[in-house]
């Protein structure tokens, strides 16, 4: 087996295709599944990647992602941009992101409402922010720089979030619906996120679904999390994406597929990593409820 | 400081109280809240540690091992957001973090571990073939003046200790077993190498950890061989480019004639 065709960079010189994901379910593509996919190659709508996992130069982990790219749609999630730090957007990152969506071309590019660095330290985690004017200010710019850099629309996905700031304003819905409308970036919508900030804040979730700009989802996130508890008790939601998607997250996803029509879906597990079977079988259930529930995309049932 | 500062700050030092200003809709403990924070931020880079230092963490236990790195997440964070090259630094933590002091190779062998991380990710080349190998040796007048070009993926580590044999004593089924058979005193060089998709650890005689050591320095074949001679007389020329061969380390030769 040779990595010598890695250097031909086979999609490099293509035009960048106005493409869109297949509106199927797809899974995140992991080292320990690489080998049982080329074998196999699922009947899968697409792949998701962490972006900052394939910022390295060679090896590995770009063999497998060229050869599978091959065959699937691919879906590049950033998890290391911290879009909404208080600090400019690190520019050399954004170098980084701009070689591997050139070198991939990927159908979706997908970022976080939440910030992860400070002071040039990295902290891999989703930090929330407040919603405020400031705070909104800064995310429309940072949104405006990455979509002038990557010369692309970003979708932006939902926070799932323990606390919440007194400094702010505006509710999550609302911050949210103005981030949209004044960048024009796209709405990933990750209900288990919903599900879980809404847990953890005691907000109705089907009210806050009703609120978001729902004409704007271009894509979907369903994953597990893990049940603690807060100091008087109530129900503390983790976004562990260690577990098979809960129950409560499936029934919101056919009540949000109700309303946003046909949508890919992306089954998230980053912890607990199990057999590939295992996400397949829960992205068939994904695949079953948007033929079931959404047959036709929205501007069709419209047209 | 602005209110990311602060949020910082208290996220990987746990003597700094939780951040002012958070808020719970029922007025419970945003303290206990912003616990969930602490705990993701630490065990996720701890977590990225034990995925890099396997070894290091089956030498010292999990539990040793966890709280090693704890300390040094706490101390040096990532600098950027690809974790995978995440570690660079943690062998010269474990020097000065005095618990391990009784475990004197340990920072060397997290050093080895952090070489083939970053031999995994490196660049990709092209290895030289056989027959341009052989093609270089055969030219008697050129080969002492050739100089050779090494691939990206490759890394050499010497150390005062056994660190390759303590390293694959750890690839073993019976770790344990094979480890009480480690004389760790032992002058060990290491050379670390990727090819095609597998990482290799081989172990260098010191003649042959010379010579390479040499021909990566910018030598010329002969000045690296004639000074590996010089310092271990057992030197083997032949089994050395071979084993550098089979590692697929060497990325081209050039001889006086085709460099002008």
């Amino acid at each position: 087996m040779s990595i010598l065709p890695l250097a031909a960079g086979p999609r490099r010189s293509d035009p960048a295709p106005a493409r869109s994901l297949p509106r199927r379910a797809g899974i995140g593509l992991k080292p320990e599944h690489f080998r049982a996919i080329l074998q196999t190659l699922p009947d899968l709508g697409f792949f998701e990647i962490h972006a900052e996992n394939y910022m390295v130069e060679g090896g590995p982990f770009h063999h497998w992602l060229t050869r599978i790219r091959e065959h699937y749609a691919l879906s590049v999630h950033g998890v290391g941009l911290s879009i909404g730090g208080a600090a400019p957007l690190d520019e050399a990152h954004l170098d980084r992101l701009a070689a591997l969506l050139d070198r991939y071309q990927p159908e979706s590019f997908s970022e976080h409402l939440a910030w992860s660095s400070h002071g040039g330290n990295f902290y891999n985690d989703l930090l929330p922010v407040a919603y405020d004017r400031v705070t909104l200010a800064r995310v429309c710019e940072h949104i405006d720089r990455v979509q002038t850099r990557l010369r692309r629309r970003m979708l932006l996905e939902n926070p799932a979030t323990y606390v919440e700031f007194a400094a702010s304003t505006m509710d999550e819905t609302g911050f949210i619906s103005e981030v949209v409308a004044r960048s024009g970036c796209g709405l990933l919508l990750d209900v288990n996120n919903l599900y879980v900030s809404c847990t953890n804040h005691g907000r109705d979730a089907r009210d806050s679904i009703r609120r978001l700009p729902l004409d704007t989802v271009a894509q979907i996130h369903l994953a597990g999390f893990a049940v603690e508890s807060d100091s008087l008790g109530a129900p503390l939601l983790i976004d562990s994406h260690g577990t098979p998607v809960a129950e409560e997250v499936w029934r919101l996803y056919c009540h949000v597929l109700d309303r946003v029509g046909r949508t890919p879906t992306l089954i998230e597990r980053d912890n607990d990593i199990p057999a590939l079977p295992v996400l397949l079988a829960e992205a068939a259930r994904a695949d079953e409820i948007l033929c079931r529930l959404a047959p036709m995309r929205r501007d069709e049932v419209r047209a | 400081m602005n209110a990311n500062a602060i949020f910082a700050e208290a996220l990987l030092d746990p003597a700094v109280p939780c951040p002012p200003g958070l808020a719970s809709w029922n007025g419970s403990d945003p303290a206990q809240r912003f616990a969930v924070y602490r705990n993701n931020v630490v065990v996720g880079l701890v977590d990225a540690l034990a995925d890099s230092f396997p070894v290091t963490q089956e030498l010292v236990g999990e539990t040793f091992f966890r709280a090693m790195a704890r300390e040094f997440v706490r101390a040096a964070p990532p600098r950027s957001p690809v974790l995978a090259l995440y570690g660079q630094g943690f062998a010269e933590f474990i020097e000065s973090f005095s618990p391990a002091a009784g475990l004197p190779y340990l920072p060397d062998v997290a050093r080895l571990e952090m070489l083939r991380v970053l031999a995994w990710h490196a660049a990709d080349a092209a290895p030289v073939s056989r027959q341009a190998l052989a093609a270089a040796l055969a030219a008697a007048e050129s080969l002492p003046l050739a100089r050779f070009e090494f691939v990206p993926a490759l890394r050499l580590l010497a150390s005062p200790y056994a660190i390759v044999s303590l390293w694959a004593a750890h690839q073993s089924e019976n770790a344990a077993l094979e480890l009480a058979g480690v004389a760790t005193d032992t002058p060990q060089t290491a050379l670390v190498c990727r090819h095609e998709l597998e990482v290799a650890i081989y172990r260098l005689a010191p003649g042959a950890a010379d010579f390479l050591a040499g021909l990566l320095a910018g030598q010329s074949f002969g000045a690296a061989a004639s000074a590996a001679f010089a310092g271990d007389p057992e030197f083997d020329p032949a089994a050395t480019l071979a084993l550098l061969l089979g590692a697929g380390a060497i990325a081209g030769i050039a001889t006086p004639r085709r460099m002008s």
